[in-house]
Parts: C-alpha cells; sequence; structure tokens
C-alpha cells in the first residue's frame, strides 16, 4: 500500500487505494490544482465533479486525506450543496428552473411535462440513461422564461414542444 | 472597408439565437466578399429584442431586432451594413424608448463596449475612477462613497461608505489581512443585472473591487460566483486574466505600489450562499451555513479578518462615484435612497429586461411604460418585487415609488431590484406554498424555525386548501409565520413570511380553492 502524505510520511495510511483509476485520478488532479488555495474544498468538489460528472462517496475518504480534513467534515460539504451530484448522473444534465419569473409563463406545467417525457423525476434519470433531470432555482434567464440549462448550454422560452426538441436531438 | 456589427454574445441573447445568428452573418458576409468585424458586445437588457444586432455606420448604431438565424441573407441583401431599412429595423440604437427613457449610470457601458477590450473599457471611461483614487488616502475614498449616499445594492440597503469606513479603522488581526468579497450569488429569481454587468462589462466590477481594496487597505479580493452562470465564469475568468496583464490587478497596481489580488470562487447552487455569511463560510471550504452577528464581517469576516461584502452592482456602482464625484451621484434619487437602481423586469412582462433608473420612478411606470403589461396579454394580478422573499403586490400598490424606505413602509421590499409579473392565472396559494418549499429546499438548517417551520408551513397551507378547519388553519399559519420571522437567525427563514402573508393578506380567495395539479409540483 502507498504511503503518501503531504508531510513525507506515512501519518495515515492512504485509504481508497481500489478506486477506478479514473476516479483516483480525478480526485489527484482536482487536489493538485487547487493545493494552493485557501479553504480550497469547494474548488477540489468542482474539479472532481468536472472530470466525474458527480462525485461518489467512495472518493471521499481520499478528498479528506489529501485535504487533512475527516470524511464527515467532506460529506458534510458534499451533501450540503445542490449542485455536487452523489448519484452518477445520466449523460447529459438537465437543470430545469423551477423559479417564479418562470413559474410565472408556465414552469409548472413544463416540468410535469419533462417528467413524463424522460419518465423520471426531479433527480432522476431517464431509463435509457441519456438525461437526468434536475431542478434549479433561477438561471438568470428570468425575463424570457421558461428556462432550462442542459450541461452548459442555456435554452429560452422552452414550451413543452420545444422541450420534446431539445431531448429527441 | 470593414464593418463593425455588434451581436451579443451573453447567455440569454444565445439563449436566443445569436451564436447562430453570429455563424450566418460570418458566411454570409463571406459568400458576399465583405468585410465585417464582429463584436460580441454584453446585452444592453432589451430582452424581447434580442438576438439584437446593431451595426455601427456614420450616423451612429443602427439596431435589428430580434433577429434569427434566417433573416441574415435577407439582412444583407436589404443592405444592413449600411443601416438601410429592414422589417426587423429598429432605427437608431439610441433613440429605442426603453432605453433612451433609462439613467444608466453603473449599466452605462453594457452592450455598447466589447466586454473583453480593455481598450474600449478604457475609452469609455473605464478605470478613470481607479486612476482617481489610486493618489487618494483611503479615508477620502470612504469618504466619497459615504457621501454618495451609495447603499447596498444586495438587498439589505446597509449605507456602502459605513461599511467600508467600519472596515478601515477595524484593529488588525494576527493574520494582518483584510479582505474584499463581491457577492456574485444571485440567487433571486427575477433578477439578472449581476449576471448582465459580468458578461457585459466587467472591468467595472474588477474596477470597483479594487477601488474597495484601496479604501479600505484590503490587498485580497474575492468573487463568490453562483455556477449557474458558467457563461459569466468563462468572462471574468478571462477579465481577470486580462487586468492581471496589463497591470491593473497584482501586486503593484499602474505603479501605484498598491496591491490587490482577485480570484473566483464558483458557488454549488446553494441560495443561502448569497447571506453574507453563509458566503464566507463557503469561501472557507464549509457547509453555507449562516453564523451569528455580532461579530460583523466587516470586524471579522473572510478567515476572521475584517471584510468588505458587497453585492456586483454596488461595487460596479463605485467606479462612477470616484470619477465623477459624490455630488454626481448622490443628485440621483430620492429621500435616503441616492443613485440609480438597475430594475429587471421579469417573469410574464412583454418587455422584459434591464431597467437603470433613478430611484423615485414608479412600479406602474415599470410595469406599464417599460414592461408593456404581461407577455400573455391578459391583465397583471400581482407582482413579486424583491426576489423569492419579497412579498406579492396587487394593482393598488402599484404607485408605491421605488425607494428602499417607501417599500418598507408599504409592506414590501425592493431587495436586489427584481419584479416577477404574474398574469390573471397565478394561483397565489400555490405561490405562499412554494415560498414555504423553497424556504425547506433552501434552509441551512442552523435555526430551528427555518429549518422545521418551513415544512410545517407547506402542511398547513395544504390543509388550509383542502378545506380542513379552515380559521384554524390561517391563525396557525399566521403564528407560524410570526415565529419564523421573529426567531430565524437570517433572512431566509425572517423574510419566509413575506410573500406567504402577502398572499395570503392581498388574494385571500384563493386560499380556499382546491389547488391544481400542475400547480402543487413535487
Amino acid at each position: 500500500m502507498s504511503t503518501r502524505s503531504p508531510v513525507g510520511y506515512p501519518l495515515r495510511a492512504e485509504p481508497s487505494t481500489d478506486l477506478a483509476p479514473e476516479e483516483r485520478s480525478a480526485v489527484l488532479d482536482s487536489v493538485r490544482q487547487n493545493r494552493s488555495l485557501a479553504g480550497n474544498l469547494l474548488p477540489v468538489l468542482h474539479g472532481i465533479q468536472d472530470r466525474l460528472g458527480w462525485v461518489p462517496a467512495r472518493v471521499v475518504p481520499l478528498i479528506a486525506f489529501e485535504l487533512n480534513l475527516s470524511r464527515a467534515e467532506v460529506h458534510g460539504v458534499l451533501s450540503f450543496y445542490h449542485y455536487f451530484l452523489q448519484r452518477k448522473p445520466g449523460r447529459e444534465v438537465i437543470y430545469l428552473c423551477r423559479a417564479e419569473a418562470c413559474q410565472a409563463v408556465g414552469a409548472a406545467n413544463l416540468e410535469a411535462h419533462a417528467k413524463r417525457k424522460l419518465g423520471a423525476d426531479l433527480h432522476g434519470t431517464s431509463a435509457d440513461g441519456r438525461y437526468t433531470l434536475e431542478p434549479v432555482y433561477c438561471l438568470g434567464n428570468c425575463a424570457c422564461g421558461p428556462s432550462l440549462m442542459i450541461g452548459k448550454e442555456l435554452h429560452a422560452y422552452v414550451t413543452p414542444a420545444r422541450f420534446d426538441e431539445l431531448v429527441s436531438g | 472597408m470593414s464593418t463593425t456589427l455588434y451581436i451579443p454574445g451573453e447567455a440569454t441573447a444565445r439563449a436566443l439565437g445569436a451564436e447562430a445568428v453570429a455563424q450566418a452573418v460570418t458566411s454570409e458576409a463571406r459568400n458576399r466578399q465583405q468585410t465585417v468585424r464582429i463584436v460580441r458586445n454584453g446585452s444592453r437588457g432589451a430582452f424581447w429584442l434580442e438576438p439584437l444586432l446593431e451595426v455601427d455606420t456614420p450616423r451612429g448604431r443602427v439596431a435589428y431586432g430580434p433577429v434569427q438565424a434566417k433573416d441574415v441573407g435577407g439582412l444583407f441583401s436589404a443592405g444592413f451594413l449600411d443601416g438601410q431599412p429592414h422589417a426587423l429595423c429598429l432605427g437608431a440604437i439610441a433613440d429605442i424608448p426603453y432605453l433612451k427613457n433609462q439613467e444608466r449610470l453603473c449599466c452605462a457601458r453594457l452592450g455598447v463596449v466589447d466586454p473583453l477590450s480593455l481598450d474600449d473599457y478604457r475609452a469609455h471611461g473605464g478605470f478613470a475612477g481607479l486612476l482617481s483614487a489610486l493618489p487618494l488616502e483611503p479615508a477620502q475614498i470612504v469618504q466619497a462613497v459615504t457621501d454618495s449616499g451609495l447603499r447596498g445594492r444586495g438587498g439589505a440597503a446597509f449605507p456602502t461608505g459605513i461599511k467600508w469606513r467600519t472596515v478601515l479603522n477595524a484593529p488588525p488581526t494576527a493574520a494582518d489581512q483584510k479582505y474584499i468579497v463581491c457577492n456574485a450569488d444571485e440567487g433571486d429569481s427575477g433578477t439578472f443585472s449581476d449576471r448582465l454587468i459580468i458578461e457585459g462589462d466587467p472591468f467595472s466590477l474588477i474596477e470597483g473591487m479594487t477601488i474597495a481594496g484601496i479604501g479600505v487597505g484590503a490587498t485580497r479580493g474575492y468573487i463568490y460566483l453562483r455556477c449557474e452562470y458558467p457563461h459569466a465564469h468563462a468572462v471574468l475568468q478571462s477579465a481577470i486574466a486580462t487586468a492581471y496583464t496589463n497591470g491593473f490587478l497584482g501586486a503593484d497596481i499602474q505603479g501605484s505600489g498598491k496591491a490587490f489580488e482577485l480570484e473566483i470562487r464558483l458557488g454549488a447552487g446553494a441560495y443561502i450562499c448569497g447571506e453574507e455569511t453563509s458566503l464566507l463560510e463557503s469561501i472557507e471550504g464549509r457547509r453555507g451555513q449562516v453564523r451569528f452577528k455580532p461579530p460583523l464581517p466587516a470586524i471579522s469576516g473572510l478567515f476572521g479578518c475584517p471584510t468588505v461584502i458587497n453585492n456586483v452592482i454596488t461595487f460596479a456602482s463605485v467606479p462612477t462615484v470616484l470619477e465623477r464625484g459624490a455630488e454626481f451621484y448622490r443628485d440621483f434619487g430620492l429621500g435616503r435612497s441616492r443613485g440609480t437602481l438597475p430594475i429587471q423586469l421579469a417573469g410574464n412582462v412583454r418587455r422584459g429586461g434591464l431597467v437603470e433608473k433613478a430611484f423615485g420612478v414608479t412600479l406602474r411606470e415599470l410595469l406599464y411604460d417599460f414592461g408593456g403589461g404581461t407577455r400573455s396579454g391578459r391583465p397583471i394580478r400581482a407582482v413579486q418585487v424583491g426576489g423569492p422573499l419579497g412579498a406579492y403586490w396587487p394593482d393598488s400598490k402599484f404607485d408605491t415609488p421605488l425607494d428602499y424606505e417607501a417599500f418598507a413602509q408599504a409592506g414590501g421590499m425592493l431587495g436586489h431590484g427584481g419584479i416577477v409579473v404574474f398574469d390573471d392565472t397565478v394561483d397565489m396559494a400555490a405561490q405562499a406554498r412554494y415560498a414555504m418549499e423553497f424556504c425547506a429546499i433552501e434552509s441551512c438548517g442552523k435555526c430551528t424555525p427555518c429549518r422545521i417551520g418551513s415544512t410545517r408551513g407547506v402542511e398547513v397551507i395544504d390543509r388550509l386548501r383542502s378545506g380542513d378547519r379552515p380559521a384554524l388553519q390561517t391563525t396557525l399559519l399566521r403564528d407560524l409565520c410570526n415565529t419564523l420571522t421573529y426567531g430565524s437567525l437570517c433572512a431566509l427563514g425572517g423574510l419566509t413570511p413575506f410573500p406567504v402573508l402577502s398572499a395570503l393578506d392581498h388574494f385571500p380567495e384563493d386560499f380556499s380553492k382546491p389547488m391544481a395539479a400542475a400547480a402543487v409540483g413535487s
């Protein structure tokens, strides 16, 4: 078992040596990239999610080890923030706005339609594994709703018909 | 000869097809062997006209919109490169009433400049405020901001100068460090002015924060940006890099010997992180749970050090104050609300977008003269001003002038200046229920009224609507709201009763009707 540690000698045995290589390198790369930042847990988690699409619970011990935090601290932060996904999402994530400005132009209908169309509830994934439906509370597109974002691409005036176009494209 | 075209690269314009328009213009120009220079400007915030294409002509900029990619061939044929007429031609951009009738100070460069061109920024007055601040004593900078009457634009409207002075005079801590933090966690539904500034004029935020740093003796700044704005993130990263390269950030700003370092931190989808102490916790790498106050962040803020924390618009308003003087800024507005406010018209509104006006404009002028009523064409039944924690108001309150005190007196709040419009199909009891539901989803969990009261609130409203002893439920709901108002640690629990009780007070008839299936949500 390897015994890397920031101070050069094995304070604690390194956990999670059984991680898949891509998960292990996602953690280590993200930690390396953000090592010098003060209070770097959020940037580290962002880096991992950018690489893997989510933050599996099994990488938590390695993050904790690398940042000299307790696993509870890492889990606490990971589970606090809605953006960090603790379950493996579909190939694309649809962030569907549920907030007031979109409600005023039919967001509730769109939400009901999206759930039916994908056969998935909020936080759920379509059976074909293509889309995960995540609620979001405002995308800042409030004059042109209903709004949703697929990946990092924002869409405006999303009627149910437009939704069908977007997900069948 | 090359013609300059402006096609917004801003997120809403892109969502409406600006990217495809830019591509179509490029290829059409190539086919017709015409040379065009395309500038991806920010949006001016007249969203119903986006994608809004502007052509630089000897007579000034001529606007066309809303343009789709399929219109581009026709525009070329009509001679739009010379500003010729076309069905989509809106005439001179400067004459569009929606824009002409505004008083743009902090948003003056929006849509005008190339957001990432430092030369363009400087050609339009950029960094003049910073350059006049550099030779000043810190106390003089703080005094100018105090004299301008500028109040925090994030929502709480605390006098900015007083906050800055507290940090300037704060006793040094062991770490001997002070911080400037920008709250760019623009989570309120119906607001997008922070995003428009960041995407359309990012240097103004950088300049405002740098002035703050020099004013209070802080050498480090953080911008806490919400992750729901990936496009704004990219623009801001690029602008910060440019500012560093050109000596407007770093160890020696423009040879003054003064230092200011700036870094972006991304949020992760927690509304509560817009609350200032929760935001500080989040930058420090923890759960975004609110802190008890005191101590104020100005005394013990980020990493325990004195910290100025202000909203994007507040910082972006500062350069004008330093450049043109405190009196210039203070002459706008009324009462204790000085200067201008970027207002955002959102929801079911015909002409939605950004309207920067001096304080004093009425809600009715904004909703009808600027907004043009609802997008659906139906009557406006209610508006929510100030985000998810703002009150729902009926028509009878629409003559209230935009002024922090006038709004408070009328039982509402101006907040970050977002106005969400609803037509007469809205179910106000469903909106009240949603306010409680949202509080439950976004509560940080630290205090009991907010954490548990919000869930109980949803249940009480459901019982009320099902006709289960309505008088009793109404009493219970008011009692619960009282507990939330007076027993919560921060504004999330403390202000959730605003939308709930205003809906109940102004639209009681909706609470005795059963809920429509779609309105229940999940």
